[in-house]
């Protein structure tokens, strides 16, 4: 909970991950690649004074991670998104049984979501299903960029990922969450394309498709698809920062999102430990869209409590203490393109 | 002779500064792509650098081989080497450059198709953000009303940058650029509604507010991890023997 001029706020970290980079786990140059890239994103957008040392980066465990989060940053509830990318890291990127524990040890402050992969076909599904029993999956986070043999990802309209939504119905795994990222096979395809998502949000509607990062870098084709489809939502994963470096751009950007899908569909979320939430929820609720952005209304203060955890509150039935719900008969001002 | 090598130096710059970012929009010399230029007496080499690894290979591919195009248009250049740098597959895109081997025949099994559909859609949403710019400039240094945007032609906007860079964009996907051609028209230069226009504008915003966004990461990216040196540095042997 974060409290400011007398408004309390109830704070949901909805992209969390628990990694670990180090040497000895990197399967090959792609491992020291792909944090390398996750460590510039982190100086370059990070306030000086929040920058981490590199051997930390590459691994802070479990207790670190409960210190960011609940005891320093506010956080009311997190949620894991993890990357297992198991051609880069020899024991994965995200620390899968790590951060099961920690779930299991800290209950009602953490959900832990997993992932899965379609082009693991009928063996996946079956671990899915065991995977949704042993670890009470209410989402997965899809990596659709992520490399597997030859291949260099996939799409979710493809056969084989409409079997995997349709065992998540099945399953009662509502939340899948999408993360758009760089490299992708075929590669003449633009591997940042949302158009898959458009397609199973259509066809898929009782899930809830979160699309991380806004769909940025394509955050027109990603606000589109939102306002046709009352089923996509967009996480503000990587969007945060610029809140700090570019604030006029994060402007724009929230002023874009708040147009186009509403501030119901919006979620916080710090992507831990690509950033810290606590500079970000200080940095959220004091942020206001600058007076000569006259095309955007101001922000409210009941918009930024949505933003900052009630909206993913609803999304995964988190319970929510009675001082930080807001008043019975808020509803959204249905001013979005998409309401 | 100096003056003939120093003009080969200007003429190397100003092909590289023909190849463009598809999806930030920019040239690459202004993003700071080009890492170093070498000239000596047997050609030029080039070596490109972007903000991370895992920049999509597409594009990497898709500017390195522009860059290849370009610098061979430079009149006795000599023989043309562009190499990138630092990138998850620049082993198989420097192979690929080296060899002529175009797209597909550099990724193979991973790539079906060529890119100029992924070009084509690139440089739809710059004509887009393009258009976004000078409409929207008009609107603020001028009593123009959005009712009188449907008919508004090329000739009515004032000329600047924003005017020259519409017409690159126009030009680019084989839109007209006469004095009396819309201004605002859909990809396929099909004019817009009178009563689809205020929803065309705000979309093309939102597809400028996308391109400009992802070059402020990109160029922080690139600062970050080159540590700010500077790219563009030129030597040049050929001038000095």
């Amino acid at each position: 909970m974060y409290e400011k001029n007398g408004e309390k706020y109830f704070i949901v970290d909805a992209h969390i991950a628990l990694w670990d980079a180090r040497a000895a786990n990197q399967k090959n140059i792609h491992g020291k690649q792909f944090i390398d890239c996750f460590y510039d994103y982190h100086k370059n957008l990070s306030p000086e004074e929040e920058v981490w040392d590199y051997d930390t980066y590459t691994y802070y465990g479990g207790q670190r991670l409960l210190k960011d989060l609940f005891e320093d940053g506010y956080v009311d509830h997190a949620i894991f998104q993890p990357a297992i990318l198991s051609d880069f890291y020899v024991n994965g990127f995200g620390q899968t049984e790590d951060a099961l524990a920690l779930t299991r040890a800290n209950p009602g402050k953490l959900t832990y979501n997993h992932a899965w992969d379609p082009r693991h076909a009928e063996a996946g599904l079956e671990q899915l299903r065991k995977d949704a029993a042993r670890m009470n999956l209410q989402g997965v986070k899809l990596y659709t960029a992520e490399w597997y043999g030859d291949s260099r990802g996939w799409k979710l309209d493809d056969p084989w990922s409409r079997r995997y939504l349709e065992e998540c119905l099945e399953l009662g795994i509502k939340n899948i969450h999408v993360h758009k990222g760089p490299t992708i096979r075929p590669l003449d395809r633009d591997s940042f394309d949302v158009a898959d998502i458009d397609k199973v949000a259509t066809d898929y509607t009782d899930l809830n498709f979160i699309v991380e990062h806004v769909g940025l870098p394509r955050l027109e084709d990603f606000c589109w698809i939102a306002t046709q489809e009352p089923n996509v939502y967009g996480g503000l994963a990587v969007a945060m920062p610029f809140i700090h470096t570019r604030p006029g751009y994060f402007a724009q950007i929230i002023g874009e999102l708040l147009y186009w899908i509403g501030e119901d569909r919006i979620l916080f979320s710090s992507d831990y430990a690509l950033w810290t939430p606590k500079w970000l929820v200080e940095a959220f609720v004091d942020f206001q869209i600058p007076v000569e952005l006259t095309e955007y209304a101001p922000i409210t203060v009941e918009q930024k409590k949505k933003i900052l955890g009630l909206n993913a509150a609803a999304l995964y039935g988190l319970d929510v203490p009675e001082e930080l719900r807001l008043p019975a008969g808020a509803g959204s001002r249905e001013e979005a393109v998409a309401s | 002779m100096i003056a003939v090598a120093q003009s080969l130096q200007s003429e190397v710059v100003a092909a590289l500064a023909t190849v463009v970012d598809p999806e930030l929009d920019q040239p690459i010399t202004d993003l700071g792509f080009v890492r170093s230029i070498r000239i000596d007496r047997t050609g030029v080499t080039v070596h490109l650098r972007l903000p991370t690894s895992f920049c999509a290979p597409n594009f990497a591919y898709l500017m390195a081989s522009d860059a290849v195009d370009a610098l061979r248009r430079v009149p006795d250049v000599g023989k043309v080497t562009v190499l990138l740098d630092d990138h998850h597959d620049s082993d198989k895109i420097n192979a690929g450059l080296a060899a002529d081997a175009g797209y597909v025949g550099t990724f193979g099994s991973e790539a079906e198709q060529d890119l100029d559909e992924l070009r084509r859609i690139f440089q739809r949403k710059a004509h887009t953000a393009a258009m976004e710019r000078s409409v929207m400039a008009l609107l603020r240094s001028t009593g123009t009303t959005v009712e009188q945007l449907p008919g508004l032609t090329l000739g009515q906007l004032p000329g600047g940058s924003h005017k020259d860079a519409l017409l690159r964009r126009r030009a680019a996907i084989g839109l007209g650029i006469r004095p009396d051609d819309l201004v605002l028209v859909d990809d396929d230069g099909v004019p817009v509604p009178p009563d689809a226009v205020p929803a065309r504008l705000r979309f093309a915003k939102a597809v400028r507010i996308s391109v400009e966004g992802n070059a402020h990461f990109c160029r922080g990216l690139l600062a970050t991890r080159y540590d700010n040196e500077p790219g563009g540095l030129i030597t040049d042997t050929r001038r000095t023997t």
